[in-house]
């Protein structure tokens, strides 16, 4: 028996507009940019249209025609709100797919942020915020824990477990499973359900896709549901996790990416040992083989799959550093709008955006930066800073 | 790339007869930095080299042969202002010179073997011109700046613009500095993109880097370049005013000369800000380099840049820079900071940040210098070479 476990990453971070000096004590409008890749409002719905709503469409015929067919997702909190400001008919087309009972969602922080990182007291209350939110626009509430980016280590597992949460899902990185396959349940050294990740399979549809000089181009439903089926006899579980924009954003429509996904379901039910799952029914189906001790910080990002790509340079740790020492002061005023401006800030996006790491050559960074460098992207979170602190001490002192 | 694969029969028997107008250390500007650097690699490559110079000068290398033409000095006194700038009366003994230059070639060629002709500029376009014309050797002319990079598209000398527009048109191949420049000659001067080649400059690279240290209780800001129009040192001036709002313990140092020094001077005092800046005058190499090592942050505000060594330079020496992006060094540097020249607002909101924030300086400062590292003279050696051969061959 072969289930596959499918898990869709959605989120749309609310980026900060070009923001000088000239702006700090002049404006606290920090996320409506006007520049055609900083404008939030015109990404989210060039993405809804391009990926979200057809995506979501085609998943709901998918699952009339075959009952079996089940998937997960995680919506990040800020992806949440900027649907409900910008474009409710993405909310209202995800709120369709969970009414089929056949599409799990689960919990992370609102903020798609790097608390726990930082401070596990805020990380612990951007997971209730995120889940209070779930809970009242989709009315369920998640029971399986994914952290940002799949940031993990032992201590994440044991905090979630205490959390209340079911399992955890985290990347399937060799520096933590040596030989072992991702292909089975494991237990965290505190006894926690771990979900990891088939990076090789899921990479090929996430990255591979539409890559022509891949020996395997083009990957049609039949050759994958080929390579998953193979795993019979020596795994039970296949984790397709990956960001849901690779439906027709990273891979656009063009490629083949849409047609692919329809024709998936047909050819795994082919072969009458293959089912689908979601991360819930999978824990509950399959026993722990082993442990999986990863002492160390894994994620699901770049080759090294560690946490360079938020937090290796001066200025990614300077930032980081400056706006969870705000933690205390801006807690203490009470002040709604502050707070959330804050919290906004924490997206792990905006950390991203600064990365120094393989930008000259023009890689996945350069592609996903909507700033003209590393040290732009800088420039303007720490100006919004100074406004937040200015701000602060209007309130406090 | 080792030096084996310069080293082929191809290469090893090309012999060239280049055009210039100075080289260092008696140069005024970017052109002779970068025949010195072209000229280096080149002859590390296998490519004989005959440089010509307008006059006799003390220039020693062993890896060039120096020619000289004889024209005298004063004609030939700062040949980068522009001519509105500048004056009639220098206007005429510019051309003079150009036209002498030109003159002297047939007596200096006379002996000569060489393959193919690459002449710098305009100031050398004519005497390349001739030795076409003597020889029926291919021409390439190098253009490193034109009429409208100088003076900003104001007040384009006719004079100069022809013998561009004509030095272009005869030759078999154009190469620029970089798009920005192709962009200009393809626009202002009809010339067919097919015919153009785009070599980036690069940069002599020191043998030592230098480890930054923070000892200073001010900040240093430099301005590096000719005190014209073109380089645009007012909108640094503006933007020092706004900066010292913010920074008021900054040092503004205006290194270099030109014909907008009295007006920069006077606009300081009426601005207020006099005391935060220095004017240094036309600075040697060693004094270069020490302003470099000493500023905290270099800006090149040009209103109109072909290349623009300066910042590579000043980023080989551990300091961060912010660049126009109306520059050819804006194509192949990434790791800096870009402004468009007249957005003074911009250009404070950048000097501010690096000034306040040593992370952001840093990583500038360090992935800056080994992007620029990596910019050294042997690709667009290279690129030449490829040019000279494909020229001669006749593909």
């Amino acid at each position: 028996m072969v289930s596959v476990c499918f898990y869709f990453q959605v989120h749309q971070p609310f980026r900060i507009r070009d923001y000088s000096i000239f702006d700090i004590g002049n404006s606290r409008c920090y996320f409506k940019g006007s520049k055609d890749k900083l404008d939030n409002e015109a990404v989210l719905r060039k993405v809804a249209d391009k990926c979200y709503l057809p995506a979501n469409k085609l998943l709901l015929d998918l699952i009339k025609k075959h009952p079996g067919l089940k998937v997960s997702f995680s919506i990040s909190g800020v992806a949440l709100e900027q649907f409900q400001l910008y474009y409710p008919e993405v909310i209202e087309s995800f709120k369709e797919l969970v009414k089929t009972g056949s599409v799990e969602l689960l919990s992370e922080t609102y903020h798609h942020s790097l608390a726990f990182l930082h401070s596990l007291r805020e990380f612990k209350r951007q997971v209730s915020l995120h889940k209070k939110k779930v809970k009242k626009l989709f009315n369920v509430t998640p029971r399986v824990f994914r952290n940002t980016e799949l940031i993990y280590n032992n201590d994440l597992a044991r905090v979630v477990e205490g959390m209340g949460y079911e399992g955890v899902l985290a990347e399937g990185a060799d520096q933590a499973l040596s030989w072992r396959s991702p292909n089975f349940v494991y237990k965290s050294p505190s006894g926690m359900r771990v979900l990891l990740k088939n990076y090789r399979l899921s990479d090929d549809i996430a990255f591979r896709f539409s890559e022509r000089s891949w020996s395997e181009w083009p990957l049609t439903a039949p050759k994958f549901a080929q390579w998953v089926s193979s795993v019979n006899g020596n795994g039970q579980v296949v984790n397709l996790f990956m960001d849901y924009e690779t439906m027709g954003e990273h891979q656009w429509a063009s490629t083949g990416i849409f047609d692919f996904l329809r024709a998936l379901p047909r050819e795994l039910f082919k072969h009458p040992d293959n089912d689908f799952k979601t991360p819930s029914e999978v824990i509950k189906s399959y026993e722990p083989v082993g442990v999986f001790d990863s002492p160390g910080i894994i994620s699901w990002a770049d080759i090294e799959r560690d946490i360079s790509a938020w937090q290796s340079n001066k200025m990614q740790r300077a930032a980081l550093k400056e706006v969870y020492k705000l933690e205390p002061l801006v807690l203490k005023s009470k002040n709604k709008k502050l707070i959330s401006d804050w919290r906004k800030l924490q997206t792990s996006d905006h950390f991203y955006y600064m990365c120094t790491k393989w930008f000259a050559d023009g890689d996945v960074h350069k592609y996903f930066n909507p700033y003209e460098s590393p040290y732009d992207a800088f420039i303007n979170y720490m100006n919004v800073l100074r406004d937040i602190k200015s701000r602060v001490s209007e309130l406090i002192l | 790339m080792c030096d084996a694969d310069y080293n082929g029969l191809e290469v090893a028997d090309l012999r060239v007869l280049m055009f210039g107008w100075e080289f260092p250390p008696h140069n005024t500007g970017g052109l002779g930095t970068a025949c010195y650097g072209l000229t280096k690699s080149l002859s590390r490559q296998g490519v004989d080299v005959s440089f010509v110079l307008p006059r006799k000068v003390d220039v020693n290398e062993d890896f060039l042969e120096f020619l000289f033409a004889d024209v005298s000095r004063a004609s030939m006194i700062n040949a980068y202002s522009s001519f509105t700038q500048a004056g009639k009366e220098y206007c005429n003994s510019l051309l003079e010179a150009v036209n002498k230059y030109a003159d002297r070639v047939d007596a200096l060629i006379k002996s000569l073997e060489f393959d193919v002709i690459h002449a710098h500029d305009w100031l050398t376009i004519k005497a390349g011109i001739r030795a076409k014309e003597l020889t029926g050797k291919p021409l390439i002319m190098h253009v490193h700046a034109t009429e409208f990079d100088r003076t900003g598209g104001n007040g384009v000398n006719q004079a100069v613009y022809n013998i561009e527009r004509r030095g272009m048109h005869e030759s078999d191949l154009v190469i620029t500095v970089s798009n920005f420049t192709k962009d200009k000659i393809v626009k202002h001067y009809g010339v067919d993109p097919q015919k153009v080649v785009v070599v980036h400059n690069g940069v002599e690279l020191p043998l030592v880097y230098r480890v930054r240290q923070y000892k200073k209780d001010k900040r240093i800001v430099l301005f590096l370049g000719r005190l014209t129009l073109q380089k645009g040192p007012d909108y640094f001036l503006r933007a020092a005013r706004k900066v010292l709002y913010h920074c008021p313990k900054t040092l503004f140092l205006m290194a270099g000369k030109g014909d907008m020094m009295p007006l920069l001077i006077d606009k300081s005092i009426e601005l207020g800000v006099s005391d935060n800046f220095i004017f240094t005058g036309y600075l040697r190499e060693k004094d270069k380099k020490s302003v470099y090592q000493m500023a905290d942050l270099f800006v090149m505000p040009s209103v109109s840049e072909p290349f623009g060594i300066t910042p590579l330079e000043s980023l080989i020496n551990g300091t961060p820079v912010i660049i126009s992006r109306q520059s050819g060094v804006s194509e192949v540097l990434s790791h800096c900071l870009k402004v468009d020249f007249w957005d003074v607002n911009q250009l404070t909101n950048k000097i501010v940040s690096v000034l306040n924030h040593q992370p952001l300086h840093d990583c500038l400062s360090i992935n800056g210098c080994l992007e620029a590292a990596k910019l050294n003279w042997d690709e667009p050696a290279a690129r030449c070479a490829e040019v000279y051969n494909n020229l001669i061959s006749g593909s």
